[in-house]
């Protein structure tokens, strides 16, 4: 989707600013949103790519206005109501529907360390012939699928070279949808940056993209 | 008034947002078709209740929650990097194992899982300097530095660091040399970047742990450099 979030290369977004002695949460409601979301994915009715297309997919004025833990919150509350997990009328309520069930947590205080040492594998012990080889010359597809996609704007249409082949990964562009995980070969990708911005960019310098088969041609 | 044009954005958003909630109000139904995801307002009081419906219907357990919060409050952030940057200045071996594979090497010293799953260390040299971003959202080695800063996750840095680099680490006070190669990590899949950065001089009789006490979570993203100690004062 070219949604504001592809934000590599836009300007005039003002400088950097940066807080000394920055806490990991300025208020308690932000982590226990992020906490949340961690937990409630626990139930595998979403993944990590489905969260980041949530967050994608709220208005681009109010992308660029509110907090970053007001988006996190608003693609929860999408994922909950939309993945099944909560009733449009029991968010609004803020009580669960009469009469329904109470569920056990698939993740306890105690289970915590383990939810973290778990991680989010997504690397794939199987065999897929890879489409490139390190060293070749590539260019990034022109493609501009209203789904999520993980290959930046701004890589698209431009030649780089295989730097490194990752292995087998899940694809993100396909897994966001629920439409299974298409695993492929995943690299990262070296581009120039004169490549990609042109005389004004330094020619010492290169950016490092990783991207899927699926999201590359030879060039 | 330097600042008016941005002023006058702020205010027209704020109120092109508030006109948005108003439709959505007035036709949630419809407001809905459109698959947007709604900010709500008033995010203190939206989470408290969300919770508390998480906590009742039996899909969150509040103490997993207080543990998850409190685990990457306390217990995992930069200081874990700190200590994996000190032991590849002192042990070549590590640094070695650490450059060809970053998860099995910071699990050595008990460190890994979400956030780290698929890590790659990045070194700088005299002539190589690195920088990490996410310009699609905000990934970050959660594993070793915990969760970001704000910056990281800022349109600012995020559109910038890719476009204008040197424009950016000049911002953070960092002038990189014409001829230094720079290299900027997007990442854009589930690969997690650290930069181990280079050991100043002057630190040749410090021990691990003073070496670990110099470096900076700034240094570890590749937006500065790792300073060498005041002389005369400790790490």
């Amino acid at each position: 989707m070219n949604g504001v979030h592809d934000m590599g290369g836009m300007q005039d977004m003002g400088p950097v600013q940066r807080e000394k002695n920055e806490p990991v949460f300025h208020q308690r409601w932000e982590g226990r949103v992020w906490g949340m979301m961690w937990l409630g994915s626990a139930w595998g009715k979403w993944n990590l790519d489905a969260m980041r297309h949530a967050i994608e997919r709220i208005p681009p004025a109010d992308y660029l206005r509110v907090s970053y833990y007001e988006k996190w919150l608003a693609a929860l509350v999408d994922l909950v109501t939309g993945r099944g997990l909560v009733t449009r009328a029991e968010l609004e309520s803020g009580k669960p529907a009469a009469g329904s069930a109470k569920a056990t947590p698939p993740v306890k205080a105690e289970g915590v360390p383990a939810l973290i040492a778990r991680g989010n594998p997504v690397k794939r012990d199987v065999a897929v012939a890879a489409r490139f080889q390190v060293g070749q010359r590539v260019r990034g597809r022109n493609i501009n699928p209203v789904t999520h996609t993980r290959l930046p704007r701004y890589a698209r249409g431009k030649i780089g070279t295989i730097e490194r082949d990752h292995g087998v990964f899940l694809f993100a562009d396909s897994n966001a949808h629920f439409q299974g995980e298409k695993p492929q070969h995943l690299y990262s990708v070296r581009f120039t940056a004169r490549e990609l911005w042109g005389e004004q960019a330094s020619a010492r310098d290169s950016i490092y993209v990783n991207l899927w088969d699926d999201h590359l041609e030879p060039a | 008034m330097k600042t008016s044009r941005r002023d006058f954005i702020a205010k027209s958003g704020a109120a092109a947002a508030a006109m948005h909630d108003l439709a959505h109000a007035q036709a949630p139904d419809q407001g809905h078709e459109h698959e947007h995801s709604l900010v709500p307002s008033d995010p203190a009081l939206r989470v408290k209740s969300l919770e508390s419906l998480l906590v009742e219907k039996g899909l969150v357990d509040p103490a997993a929650l207080d543990a998850l919060v409190d685990t990457f409050q306390h217990k995992i952030g930069p200081r874990n990097g700190a200590q994996v940057v000190a032991r590849a200045w002192v042990d070549s071996g590590f640094k070695k194992r650490l450059l060809a594979d970053g998860t099995a090497a910071i699990a050595e010293l008990g460190f890994g899982g979400r956030g780290g799953d698929y890590l790659q260390v990045v070194e700088n040299t005299p002539t190589v300097h690195n920088l990490v971003v996410c310009t699609l959202c905000s990934c970050y080695p959660w594993a070793v530095l915990g969760l970001p800063p704000i910056w990281y996750k800022s349109a600012a840095y995020r559109s910038r660091a890719v476009i204008d680099p040197r424009g950016v680490l000049r911002e953070f006070g960092l002038e990189l040399p014409e001829n230094v190669e720079l290299r900027v990590h997007d990442s854009t899949a589930e690969l997690r970047y650290l930069v181990l950065p280079e050991r100043p001089a002057g630190t040749e009789k410090l021990k691990e742990e003073e070496l670990a006490a110099l470096v900076t979570r700034d240094a570890m993203i590749g937006v500065a450099k790792v300073a060498a100690p005041k002389p005369g004062g400790r790490a």
